[in-house]
């Protein structure tokens, strides 16, 4: 039995999810799908579980077409997939999981059911007592009733979409044990992640992605080195644009520790001086993103310090940073970012407020106005943000921020930007550095970090466990810092 | 071809919808539909009396609907309102009771008192929600049953008329706590002129002050609002409160201009009747007077219905709830249109 993909083809607007995506898994095989965020995991297994329909290419089963046009349609080819968050209904028992989604060719049998659980059980070594109430269950034993589900719904195929996220070390050694069972049962199973050493333990062989496209598939385990540069590679060596004098350190990190919904930081410290352009780097989720928000008062730290100008300010509230000239610009530019259903004068209304109880609807549309040509927005005064493109989402939240900022905390530049945007972006940024502020940038393109800051900051887990300059690095060593490796 | 497809495009579709539809239900049961419309403009615009009534019976809806305003626009679901109303109620019923003032000076406290009661009860439902992580829907159908029976045991228990245990109502207002009357009429200037004042300011505060446009943008966005610098917790408490307090006013005219007392049923379900015409006005606060108006009509002009033809009153609520709901269907399929126009136009 074999899962073969052919020419898989997905595009979002402009955007290549997946191109041309072509690959084979055998009967009994782990195949590692990895690639950063964006290179198009996520695509290409909603594709094989039916949730996305492809542009072009097949998805075949034992040499059978399958037509997957909903997740039903793949279940009821025999592929399951497990969510990076177990899809199961919380307030229902363990059997009645199994009922809520019994297909209509299946009488309802409780007594059936209940068998059939324990038949699971006793084979894969699960511990799933029928009666039990799954919100009662951990992270670990949700995703045991999910596999205990779809290996009853008929499930050949198993995809596993990062699923160490969010359970513990003893929970993973229990879910790599089931995977390797259910492999040596015959079961073909796609292990997504972008956990290295994971797809070195348990996966035969690893497909990996970037930008939408896969880059080599290749038997495991292999040099870890080899891996990284497939996901990070591929690019020539450019020269750093930025060339800071290093001045004085406006802003001092001592052993800071934070943790909420964004993500963990655990005892960071580093420095940051004026008019310095910071790259972090780093996989998705290894702390970047909080590590930003702490610097920017969005999150207060539970520990360490935050010095700036000779003060400890890790305990302000957010409207203190605000006054002092601390700004962040996060990735999700319509979420986070601006305002859908304001129209980009209100925009600049609610910016430019400057304690004022009324609004001058007349300066705010000259000032939209003069903004939308200065940073050459395409749209109108009256464009709310969901009629612009990404590119002058991201124009228009550089056009809103105050004046003198001290310190721009951001996340991802440029993703998903037009090659004239992004650098039109750059342009800003380094001049914005250039006056004075700090700025402190995360990415996943190594070439604009490297191109952009003076020094690269790289994140993993939690920690920064390297901190060199630009200038003397190569897309190698820092992908190498990423995947865990000190040099 | 194309189309305009504005808010009057809606309206009037949903307009006919609904007439169609009521149209058809008195063709069922045999009754002649053109004299049922004629009957419903003569009852309530056929007099200055009848358009008196008619304007009084808007001005608790047009003040429900204006405090409405306020919370929906800041995204906050007011169920609550109909509690605020009743709150105002009897704040001001507590000072046309205890003190004897004369006019000039009893009413503008009176307003005053019932403002600040409603401001209380909505920020008992804003604190539950910002600080207790309750939904406000809860918290406030909670606290309108609370203020329910918090009238009910004033009327039969501390405010109770002498000698009568009844929960028809407290004994009526001294002179100086009812609002005056043009002569001949039920219409009340001072209650007409407040709803309108009202009405007035949210369209002032919601166009023209930065309150408003940052109350709208916590509305739309939250995650962004904090980004940009706005307290949203505390914003979100004010806008409890200031939507209490103008519900507070429509209590106060229930009772100072209308029963000149306090009775159970005060809010007189111009609370929800309220949400209705927000709805319909699309959150906008300058449509609020002519819905308001329009809604007191179907009210008042369908007592013609019961009297002359032996209709159900009730059919002008049918006549109410189908307008409301063609317009909400109509924006909704708008909204399906264009989203699946963006949908289209990123494919290509």
């Amino acid at each position: 039995m074999s899962l073969k993909l052919l020419n898989i083809t997905k595009r979002f607007g402009t955007v290549l999810a997946n191109d041309d995506i072509s690959v084979e898994i055998g009967e009994g095989e782990i195949h590692g799908l990895l690639g950063e965020n964006g290179a198009g995991k996520s695509t290409l297994v909603n594709i094989i579980s039916g949730s996305l329909v492809t542009d072009s290419g097949t998805v075949e089963l034992d040499g059978n077409y399958l037509d997957l046009s909903s997740p039903t349609d793949a279940i009821e080819s025999g592929i399951g997939i497990l969510h990076q968050e177990p899809l199961v209904f919380l307030p229902f028992s363990i059997i009645d999981n199994f009922l809520a989604g019994l297909p209509k060719s299946r009488d309802f049998d409780r007594t059936a059911v209940r068998d059939a659980i324990s038949e699971i059980s006793q084979e894969y070594g699960f511990d799933l007592e029928p009666d039990a109430i799954a919100s009662t269950l951990t992270i670990g034993e949700r995703q045991q009733l999910e596999i205990a589900r779809l290996l009853w719904m008929g499930a050949r195929v198993l995809i596993l979409d990062e699923p160490t996220t969010a359970i513990s070390e003893d929970q993973r050694e229990n879910l790599f044990a089931t995977i390797e069972r259910l492999a040596a049962s015959g079961m073909s199973v796609i292990f997504v992640s972008h956990k290295l050493e994971e797809i070195q333990s348990i996966c035969n062989r690893v497909t990996v992605l970037r930008k939408g496209e896969l880059v080599d598939t290749l038997a495991v385990p292999c040099p870890t080195s080899d891996l990284i540069d497939l996901m990070f590679g591929g690019y020539e060596q450019s020269t750093p644009q930025s060339q800071t004098v290093l001045g004085e350190n406006v802003l001092v990190l001592d052993a800071i520790s934070a943790k909420d919904e964004n993500g963990t930081i655990d005892g960071v410290s580093c420095r940051f001086s004026e008019g310095e352009i910071i790259g972090l780097a780093g996989l998705e989720g290894a702390g970047q993103r909080i590590l930003l928000r702490s610097i920017s008062g969005l999150t207060n730290p539970f520990r360490g310090t935050l010095n700036f100008g000779g003060e400890d300010i890790s305990h302000y509230p957010y409207s203190w940073y605000i006054e002092n000239g601390f700004h962040y610009l996060p990735a999700d530019r319509e979420g986070e970012g601006l305002i859908q259903g304001l129209t980009i004068t209100e925009h600049f209304a609610l910016a430019e407020s400057q304690g004022a109880k009324t609004i001058d609807w007349g300066k705010s549309t000259q000032l939209a106005e003069d903004k939308l040509q200065e940073y050459a927005i395409r749209g109108t005064v009256n464009s709310k943000p969901e009629d612009l493109s990404g590119g002058n989402q991201q124009r228009l939240l550089l056009a809103l921020m105050p004046a003198n900022l001290s310190i721009l905390s951001m996340e991802h530049p440029t993703r998903g930007l037009d090659i004239e945007s992004a650098e039109w972006v750059w342009n800003e940024l380094l001049e914005r550095s250039k006056s004075g502020t700090t700025i402190i940038f995360s990415s996943s393109d190594l070439e604009e970090l490297i191109s952009f800051s003076d020094r690269i900051l790289v994140c993993y887990a939690g920690g920064v466990i390297g901190d060199i300059s630009a200038k003397s690095t190569t897309p190698h060593d820092i992908g190498s810092l990423i995947g865990g490796i000190r040099i | 071809m194309k189309i305009y497809q504005g808010p009057i495009y809606s309206y009037s579709i949903a307009i006919l919808v609904s007439i169609v539809f009521v149209s058809f239900l008195l063709a069922l049961f045999e009754i002649p539909i053109f004299e049922t419309y004629r009957l419903l403009l003569t009852g309530s615009l056929g007099s200055t009396t009848k358009f008196g009534d008619t304007l009084m019976v808007g001005v608790p809806v047009i003040i429900a609907s204006a405090s409405l305003v306020i919370t929906f626009k800041a995204g906050l679901w007011n169920i609550g309102v109909e509690g605020q109303i009743i709150a105002g109620a009897v704040a001001a019923s507590f000072v046309a009771r205890e003190f004897q003032l004369p006019s000039g000076i009893l009413l503008p406290v009176m307003i005053l008192a019932g403002a600040f009661g409603g401001a209380f009860w909505g920020l008992l439902v804003g604190l539950l929600k910002v600080k207790g992580g309750v939904n406000e829907i809860f918290g406030g159908l909670g606290l309108n049953f609370v203020a329910t029976g918090l009238v009910v045991y004033l009327i039969i228990g501390p405010w109770s008329r002498k000698g009568i245990a009844s929960t028809s109502g407290t004994e009526p207002f001294h002179q100086n706590a009812w609002f005056p009357t043009l002569e001949g009429f039920r219409l009340s200037p001072l209650a007409v002129a407040l709803s309108f004042l009202v009405v007035f300011i949210v369209i002032y505060v919601f166009s023209r002050t930065q309150f408003g446009l940052k109350l709208r943008a916590i509305g739309l966005n939250p995650d962004s609002s904090y980004r940009f610098g706005i307290p949203t917790s505390r914003y979100l408490l004010i806008a409890f409160m200031l939507g209490g307090a103008v519900a507070g006013l429509a209590g106060v005219t229930q009772v100072a201009s209308i029963h000149h007392r306090l009775v159970p049923s005060i809010s007189g379900g111009y609370g929800y009747l309220g949400i209705l015409v927000v709805l319909l006005a699309g959150y906008r606060p300058s449509l609020l007077v002519p819905i308001a108006f329009f809604f007191s009509m179907i009210a008042i002009g369908s007592i013609q219905w019961q009297l002359r033809l032996g209709l159900h009153s009730s059919l002008g609520g049918v006549f109410q709830g189908t307008l409301v709901l063609s317009v909400i269907l109509i924006s909704a399929m708008r909204l399906m249109q264009q989203k699946r126009k963006k949908y289209s136009k990123v494919g290509d």
